[in-house]
């Protein structure tokens, strides 16, 4: 039976850089995914496109692309499929066919876009598409003036119709994570998106899903890992599909980390709320029909993953303007550190009060003492420092930047054992809420073009 | 009575949906998966969890993993973009639940 090889280089923008090299040398692959986009990435990417119409795409993607080169001069059938072109496709995509041309090695890519709703916010409304928020069901148009981004995450059509024209390099927007895995399987083994295939597509985002965050499937975030899991040389993870949608989870030779039922069942789990009902846009998958086997060590078999039939929606991801934020820290050692600790945050937001700055909302973590789950794990005794954090949020810039200047002053005026002020003052961001929402299938169309 | 945690009988892994954050629970055996399913219900979790006011706790069965799927709706203070936290997309809150104590007869 017919087998192919897809290794996950990359779980988000900011994972490490030299592991697609690592997986893409020794991996034995037929396709490399590297997958950039986090829920708010979009944002960020928006503004830079706004500002400058070459920017708006996930440029770690270049550096690896860089790093890639040699292997890629020695596998020229290796296929990288990413959704590293963010808001910008087009541009990811030149610069990357220009890196490429440079280095001797013309390559054909594909770009996939049309998930970008934003130039067509308002026709939207018009026509009856209102992007109501999945949790309170408010319409979108009450936030219009904020919006900041808005996309449809695409499945994996379009990427078997890029594929299919014999590309070697498939850049994409936002789609499905899955569907980067999805995509080539479709195009390899001839599996449709009908009906007959839907089990099929359903196996396939389970292969996708758990690899789509690199390293998480292979050691990384494993409850039980320690000395000898090696994280430090953590290999990412390969889906080794078969034509009938079984497959296997592994990871290079001579690489860290585990593949092992723990470290598949955890992740086959990872940000999931109904296992019977895990939406894609290619089918929604059913993990309660998932089986797990070690086959051999860091290898696990998977098979089954059925499907819960299919929607006629998008998932659509908004982000909008909601202010600005700012969290600094101070290290407050000795006696009593956390009660030092607490009343120092309380006096850093008393100065402000008494300057007449109070905030929509502010928050004060004694960290050490139990407060990353506050309230749930308290600390079991005095600890000999801890870490004072306090974060504000509000939507005057320039009381979120009068915040920031209050931490130095305790160093002086405050308790004994205040330090740890090295960083200087903190930085203000601006925050972009998420915004999440479906939309009619039929109101988006998905564009492939070859450049 | 015998105390011990819950991290002695399953491992696990959490992370968010928006401002909503979910806990995999998985059981090292049949047996204790069987005793989960008895005592650690959603509302033994929403309980643990009230310091953090999830809205509502829902429980979902995976027998095929030995494992629970536990959904805290509205429990990271506005989640990965706007919740002022350290731990903003919920990743310590399976270790917080793994720490919970239980007792057994």
């Amino acid at each position: 039976m017919k087998r192919i090889r897809i290794g996950n280089g990359c779980g988000f923008w900011g994972d490490n850089l030299d592991a697609p090299v690592q997986l893409a040398e020794t991996g034995q692959l037929d396709y490399l995914t590297l997958e950039y986009l986090a829920e708010l990435t979009m944002s960020i990417l928006a503004l830079q496109k706004a500002k400058n119409p070459e920017a708006g795409f996930a440029t770690d993607f270049l550096e690896v692309l860089h790093r890639l080169v040699p292997i890629l001069r020695k596998q020229p059938g290796l296929i990288i499929v990413t959704n590293a072109g963010g808001m910008n496709p087009r541009a990811c995509a030149i610069q990357a066919q220009h890196l490429l041309a440079h280095a001797g090695l013309p390559r054909r890519i594909a770009i996939v876009h049309g998930d970008d709703l934003l130039p067509q916010l308002d026709n939207l409304f018009a026509t009856g598409h209102t992007l109501n928020h999945l949790d309170n069901g408010t319409p979108l148009e009450a936030i219009r003036d904020q919006v900041v981004s808005a996309n449809a995450y695409l499945g994996a059509k379009p990427i078997v119709e890029a594929l299919r024209q014999g590309v070697q390099i498939v850049i994409t927007g936002r789609v499905a994570d899955a569907s980067l895995t999805v995509g080539p399987a479709v195009q390899e083994f001839g599996w449709g998106f009908g009906v007959a295939d839907l089990d099929r597509l359903a196996a396939g985002t389970v292969a996708g899903h758990l690899i789509e965050c690199g390293a998480q499937a292979t050691g990384g975030l494993w409850i039980n890992a320690n000395d000898s899991t090696h994280l430090e040389n953590v290999g990412y993870p390969i889906a080794e599909i078969a034509e009938d949608g079984t497959f296997t989870i592994s990871k290079p030779p001579h690489t860290g980390g585990a593949v092992n039922i723990e470290t598949i069942a955890e992740q086959l789990l990872y940000e999931v709320a109904d296992p019977r009902h895990y939406y894609t846009p290619d089918v929604v998958a059913d993990f309660t029909t998932v089986e797990l086997k070690q086959v051999q060590p860091d290898v696990v078999a998977v098979r089954g993953g059925t499907a819960n039939g299919v929607t006629d929606t998008y998932k659509v991801s908004v982000s909008y303007r909601d202010g600005y934020m700012a969290a600094g820290t101070l290290v407050i050692a000795g006696p009593n550190a956390v009660w030092k600790a607490r009343r120092s945050g309380e006096i850093i937001l008393a100065k402000l009060r008494q300057a007449g700055l109070t905030f929509a909302q502010s928050d004060i973590e004694v960290l050490g003492a139990g407060d990353c789950v506050p309230g749930v794990i308290p600390a079991a005794t005095d600890p000999p420092e801890v870490v004072l954090r306090v974060a504000v949020r509000d939507p005057r810039k320039a009381a979120v930047e009068r915040f920031t200047k209050e931490f130095a002053p305790l160093v002086t005026s405050g308790f004994p054992g205040t330090t740890g002020y090295t960083t200087g003052r903190p930085p203000v961001r601006e925050v972009f809420a998420y915004w999440p929402a479906l939309i009619a299938k039929s109101a988006v169309k998905p564009i492939v073009e070859i450049l | 009575m015998a105390r011990f945690r819950l991290l002695d009988i399953a491992h696990g892994r959490s992370g968010d949906k928006g401002n909503h954050a979910n806990i995999a629970i998985i059981a090292y055996t049949e047996a204790d998966f069987a005793w989960l399913q008895q005592h650690l219900t959603a509302e033994v979790v929403e309980r643990y969890f009230a310091p953090l006011q999830p809205s509502r706790v829902e429980r979902y069965e995976v027998p095929n993993l030995r494992a629970f799927n536990f959904v805290l709706y509205n429990v990271l203070a506005g989640g990965a973009s706007r919740s002022l936290r350290s731990d903003t997309q919920g990743k310590a809150l399976a270790l917080a639940l793994l720490q919970m104590e239980l007792d057994r007869a």
